[in-house]
């Protein structure tokens, strides 16, 4: 059984020009141990999965289908007080930006060591030694001093490893970092990630990674779920689906990204058109305007994920046709 | 040393500084500098594309300002079409900007949104005195248009209503409208989803080839930086470290920094990722107010050795590149 498993999850947001539709019908499984990585344009609906999973979306959004089974247990059925209780403890969030996710007025000791004191119920002076050890894991100097530094006193870097430290403060099974490195420089995203990547399989924690980066997405994912327009268009292991992406979309992001081995004055492949508005969404497949291959059944039919070879899924009612 | 004689040089710069006085207390006395452009050369010949890369803080933005001046310098000289235009009053500055444009990171900042499109794009021929004829004047604005692969009818509509690569077009056919020599792409498509980004970049390239552009390109994102440029220079706390064309700086790099750079940038190949050693480098960029001694890049550099402390390295010939380390 998967240690995570989403089936069917719709949310949609409330907003003043009208029903944003964010996420539409999306599964997945995460196993142990495993890194997921979500990919996907801004508007595809990747963080709003995240944020679903911890049911942190807001007064604005709603969860109107779906479920979310994690060790065996539906968290949409379970009342706010026990998600609070999974909340850093068996299911650790990391976000994009560290420094609002930090609070400015509390000491890092004290922001670390809180999750461990309130859900393993140790005394507050063994959650702080117990926070020094995390702050030393990931490789920040001097640790005993840093327990009482404010988060201003860090850099982005610094912070994120903050971060990293109070996710894992519990030693959670699934650890979910929206774009955790996306504010950051290139020399310290390379530290942070592997940082992550080490300490999760040290823990076996499974990772759901997101972002909107193919490279990072190479360098730490062992499988890859594609979104689109609010639903996924295709999963895969991360070697097989740069290798042989199956659905247009897929095929077409992989084609735009300048290469290593491109021509000088090469121009680059492109995917026509822009991404879809929420508020009005193409019907059909949400991809057909701008698809190369797009049949008049794209139109009208919602394709749906559909395993085309083993452990590859993808959602294209257009290749069906045609093959 | 660092200039190169090339004939048809559109940029020289010289020894460039740009420091910014840190100021402390309601009486705003300086305490200390910020030392973000510490002695930068560089050449761009007319008709390439030549990238400042770096991380941020390194300078590559405040060195692109102060080549359209738009940035008070500290010491150097920046020379536009053999002309020193460093010390340029407002006045005589005019026409040269005419021959130098910009384009912005942020379409969605750059773009006033109570204004038009149209004349949005216009605007530029208005403030120069180039739309006294009302008819050539539209006929331009939308020739300009067409010539970013905008569709006329979108003249009368407002910045709002375009997606983030359209508006980067609307900036860009803006840039175009005094026919600039020279434009600076301050990190164009950074904002724009990976889709979105090709259209761009291919748009810049086509315009390139048209119309003869020269472009000064900023970026942090290498696979552009790689995709675009004739020449690349790596910037590292305010300095030049490294200056090669495409090829040689992406297959053989000889700073350590830049190597450093080049292998925390994961490729979108989960095979040859695998394959690749990770070779971190240690720490973080410090601060540009207490810059390290000799080469700033020494403390976190793997193969320092006890000169790199103290001296400071100048950018020296090393086959075609030009290199500032003690290594070379």
């Amino acid at each position: 059984m998967s240690l995570l498993s989403i089936n069917n999850l719709s949310v949609s947001f409330q907003t003043d020009r009208g029903v944003v539709q964010a996420v539409d019908q999306v599964s997945f499984d995460v196993d142990a141990g495993e890194t997921l990585a979500i990919v996907g344009e801004s508007g595809s609906g990747k963080s709003v999965t995240a944020l679903s999973i911890l049911q942190l979306l807001g007064d604005a959004g709603t969860i109107s289908d779906g479920q979310i089974v994690f060790d065996g247990q539906n968290l949409l059925d379970l009342p706010e007080k026990d998600i609070r209780n999974i909340r850093g403890d068996r299911i650790a969030m990391i976000f994009q930006e560290p420094m609002s996710s930090l609070n400015p007025v509390l000491t890092i000791g004290k922001q670390v060591a809180e999750p461990i004191w309130l859900h393993r119920k140790k005394t507050w002076n063994e959650a702080l030694d117990q926070a020094e050890e995390l702050i030393k894991k990931v490789s920040i100097p001097d640790a005993r001093q840093r327990l009482d530094a404010y988060p201003h006193q860090f850099s982005g870097g610094m912070r994120q490893r903050v971060m990293i430290a109070m996710a894992l403060a519990c030693e959670p099974k699934l650890i979910i970092a929206d774009e955790p490195t996306t504010a950051l420089d290139v020399t310290v995203q390379a530290q942070i990630l592997s940082l992550l990547k080490n300490l999760t399989t040290e823990l076996n924690s499974a990772l759901i990674l997101i972002t909107h980066d193919l490279g990072v997405v190479a360098r730490y994912a062992d499988r890859v779920a594609v979104m689109y327009g609010g639903r996924i268009v295709e999963s895969a292991t991360a070697a097989e689906l740069y290798k042989h992406p199956k659905h247009p979309y897929t095929e077409g992001l992989m084609a735009s990204i300048p290469t290593l081995d491109g021509e000088p004055g090469s121009r680059l492949q492109t995917i026509e058109g822009q991404p879809p508005d929420l508020l009005h969404m193409p019907a059909g497949c949400a991809f057909h305007p701008r698809c190369p291959y797009a049949a008049e059944i794209c139109k009208h039919a919602k394709p749906s994920l559909k395993e085309v070879e083993a452990n590859h899924f993808r959602a294209c009612v257009g290749y069906e046709s045609i093959s | 040393m660092t200039s190169d004689n090339h004939q048809d040089n559109i940029i020289d710069v010289k020894d460039l500084k740009v420091h910014f006085p840190v100021t402390e207390g309601l009486l705003k006395k300086t305490v200390g500098w910020n030392y973000a452009v510490d002695g930068v050369s560089f050449s761009v010949r007319r008709g390439e594309t030549f990238s400042l890369v770096g991380e941020s803080g390194c300078g590559k933005s405040t060195t692109a300002l102060s080549v359209l001046r738009m940035q008070d310098v500290t010491a150097g000289n920046i020379v536009f079409n053999g002309q020193d235009i460093t010390h340029f009053s407002a006045n005589k500055l005019r026409p040269i900007r005419r021959q130098i444009q910009m384009i912005y990171q942020d379409p969605f900042g750059s773009l006033n949104p109570r204004m038009k499109v149209g004349s949005i794009i216009g605007e530029p021929l208005r403030v120069h005195g180039q739309a006294k004829d009302k008819v050539k004047y539209r006929t331009r604005v939308k020739e300009l248009m067409r010539l970013v692969g905008l569709l006329d009818d979108m003249a009368d509509r407002y910045p709002h209503e375009f997606s983030g690569g359209q508006r980067q077009r609307i900036c860009i056919a803006r840039a175009l409208a005094l026919e600039p020599e020279l434009i600076i792409c301050d990190e164009p498509v950074s904002a724009l989803d990976v889709s979105i980004q090709a259209q761009v970049i291919n748009l810049l390239m086509d315009l390139q080839e048209r119309l003869g552009l020269t472009y000064l390109f900023i970026a942090h994102d290498l696979s552009v930086v790689r995709h675009i440029s004739n020449r690349v220079a790596v910037m590292y706390l305010g300095q030049i470290v490294e200056v090669a064309d495409r090829q040689t700086l992406f297959n053989d790099p000889k700073h350590p920094y830049t190597q450093a750079l080049l292998n925390a940038v994961p490729e979108p190949d989960p095979e040859l990722e695998s394959s690749r050693p990770e070779r971190l480098i240690i720490g973080e960029v410090p601060s540009v107010r207490n810059p390290p001694s000799g080469c700033r890049f020494h403390p976190r550099c793997s193969k320092a050795i006890a000169q790199c402390k103290i001296d400071r390295p100048v950018l020296n010939l090393y086959n075609q590149s030009l290199i500032a380390c003690h290594l070379y």
